[in-house]
């Protein structure tokens, strides 16, 4: 055993994008092998779930937790972890806000599992379909349950900091490295609990280098079909751009490279619904006052639920749509 | 169930015009439905949005929006603001499976006080059909689901 402090990092329902935006923060990565001892980390190290059972409490000094609570099995790591560590961070848009992952919250979870064993292009002659116990001479074996609707960490345990970004952008995690070493050595003091890390305090226009005068649009444009213009706000152009209401941190990098921010840093400061806020902005921009009108320019966006929830619809104030919350209650419970 | 069920509808009301419409309706004792609370704004273009996500949220069945007629907003072009944002919220809602039919715009000045009446009945009874919402229960009864999908279901 060494006496450096515990690491550990875990992947809930995720797409790996986060472990991969940790390792890109390239020879940094040595500081925290050099600071931490690493005791749990699966997409980097074998490590048995009974080894952090068996680990003491607030024994892990810092726990990056990654990916939305999906499944029991997910639920219940990220209740073992917020047990063991000291430092638990939501680190990456699914565990802050449910990510893409989260938009699973417009269906019942039955019929994602029917889609996912009954697509067209699934071999399934005899309509196999996994059961979450099933007995073998060995005994009985498990798969985790899925959840009704995928939640946001801090919907399961207690948080102690938030970190955006669908990943996280190497920079900002360095910089979160760096403090955190700070930190250990004496030389710098932790944020107060629940602080928003590794982002910034305003919003993707405030970073962005397009100029912009007053937005008043006559229609919604998609960017494939039309000749941007390189200097000016996308969305004055008409292009549905998220900047707005969401927080910056990245340097506004999609704006910068010609596309429109979808949102993946989620909320802006003080934003409660980060949908809401889209909807006044965009509202705000058309240039119409006849209901006929209005409905004809909101025609060209074409699908303003996915537009507005991409990312932040497990941590909305609605949650999941009605398909999801009525599941329970409109489906028989068989047992087969 | 849905004969005694009674709606619970938030109703944003604009301090110049419908607010004192509902005050006209109290004073002449109109008889219209009981099941708005309202909440006063000084002007339909204080409405954000996040306040009707927020009462749908926590527990109402329906929520009302009342402005000054066009034209009229004593903030010159503010409720033709709520108009948008009210046509937009409508799309996102259908989007998330609510009848978007269950959040209404209505136009009354101050004077109107029989129409903010039978406006405020007629949605609520629109409500009543509709039935409850229950988004705040259904949250807090989710429980896990233990068989994804039915083997002999499906193959059936
Ligand atoms: S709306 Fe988009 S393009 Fe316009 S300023 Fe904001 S981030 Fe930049
Ligand atoms: S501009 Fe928007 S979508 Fe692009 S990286 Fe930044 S926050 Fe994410
Ligand atoms: S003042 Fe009544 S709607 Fe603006």
């Amino acid at each position: 055993m060494t006496a450096k402090p515990k690491f550990a990092m875990y992947w809930a329902a995720s797409c790996g994008g986060c472990e991969i935006a940790v390792l890109n923060i390239h020879e940094k990565i040595l500081d925290v092998d050099a600071n931490f001892d690493v005791v749990f980390w699966p997409v980097a190290m074998d490590a048995k779930y009974k080894d952090v059972e068996a680990m003491e409490d607030g024994s892990i000094l810092l726990t990056l937790f990654n990916g939305g609570i999906r499944n029991d099995e997910n639920e219940h790591i990220a209740k073992l972890l917020r047990k063991k560590s000291k430092i638990l961070v939501a680190f990456g848009s699914c565990a802050n806000e449910g990510c893409i992952p989260g938009l699973a919250n417009l269906s019942d979870s039955r019929e994602i599992v029917h889609t996912a064993f009954n697509t067209i292009s699934t071999d399934n002659p005899n309509q196999i379909y996994p059961r979450t116990a099933f007995d073998v001479p060995e005994g009985e074996i498990h798969i985790p349950n899925i959840l009704p609707v995928l939640k946001t960490l801090d919907q399961v345990v207690d948080v102690d900091y938030y970190m955006p970004g669908c990943p996280p952008e190497s920079h900002q995690i360095a910089a979160v490295i760096d403090l955190v070493v700070q930190v250990l050595q004496g030389k710098a003091e932790l944020p107060p609990k629940g602080t928003v890390i590794g982002a910034g305090n305003s919003t993707v226009c405030d970073e962005c280098k397009r100029t912009r005068n007053v937005k008043v649009i006559k229609s919604f444009e998609r960017i494939y079909n039309m000749q941007i213009d390189p200097a000016l706000c996308l969305l004055e152009q008409g292009i549905p751009c998220n900047g707005p209401a969401t927080r910056s941190g990245c340097n506004a990098r999609c704006p910068a490279a010609g596309a429109q921010c979808i949102g993946c840093y989620g909320p802006a400061e003080g934003v409660l619904d980060y949908g809401a806020r889209l909807i006044s902005a965009f509202a705000s921009v058309l240039d119409a006052k006849e209901p006929e009108e209005i409905d004809h320019i909101l025609d060209g966006l074409v699908d303003p639920t996915g537009q507005f929830y991409r990312f932040n619809l497990a941590g909305s104030l609605l949650k999941a749509g009605v398909p999801a919350w009525k599941a329970e209650s409109t489906h028989e419970k068989e047992k087969v | 169930m849905t004969e005694n069920f009674e709606p619970t509808i938030i109703g944003f009301t604009c301090n110049w015009c419908s607010y004192r419409a509902a005050d006209l309706a109290g004073t002449a004792r109109m008889k219209y439905a009981p099941n708005v609370r309202l909440i006063r704004l000084m002007c339909s273009g204080r409405l954000d949005p996040t306040f009707v996500l927020r009462a749908l949220s926590s527990g109402a069945d329906g929520v009302m929006i009342t402005g000054c007629h066009p034209g009229e907003c004593h903030y010159i072009e503010q409720n033709y603001k709520a108009l948008r944002r009210y046509l937009l919220l409508k799309r996102v809602l259908k989007g998330l499976g609510i009848e978007p039919e269950r959040v209404k715009l209505i136009w009354a000045s101050a004077a109107e006080g029989a129409k903010f009446a039978s406006e405020t009945t007629a949605f609520v009874e629109e409500i009543r059909k509709l039935g409850p919402l229950n988004w705040g229960k259904a949250r807090d009864q989710l429980p896990v689901i233990s068989e994804p999908i039915q083997r002999e279901e499906v193959a059936a």
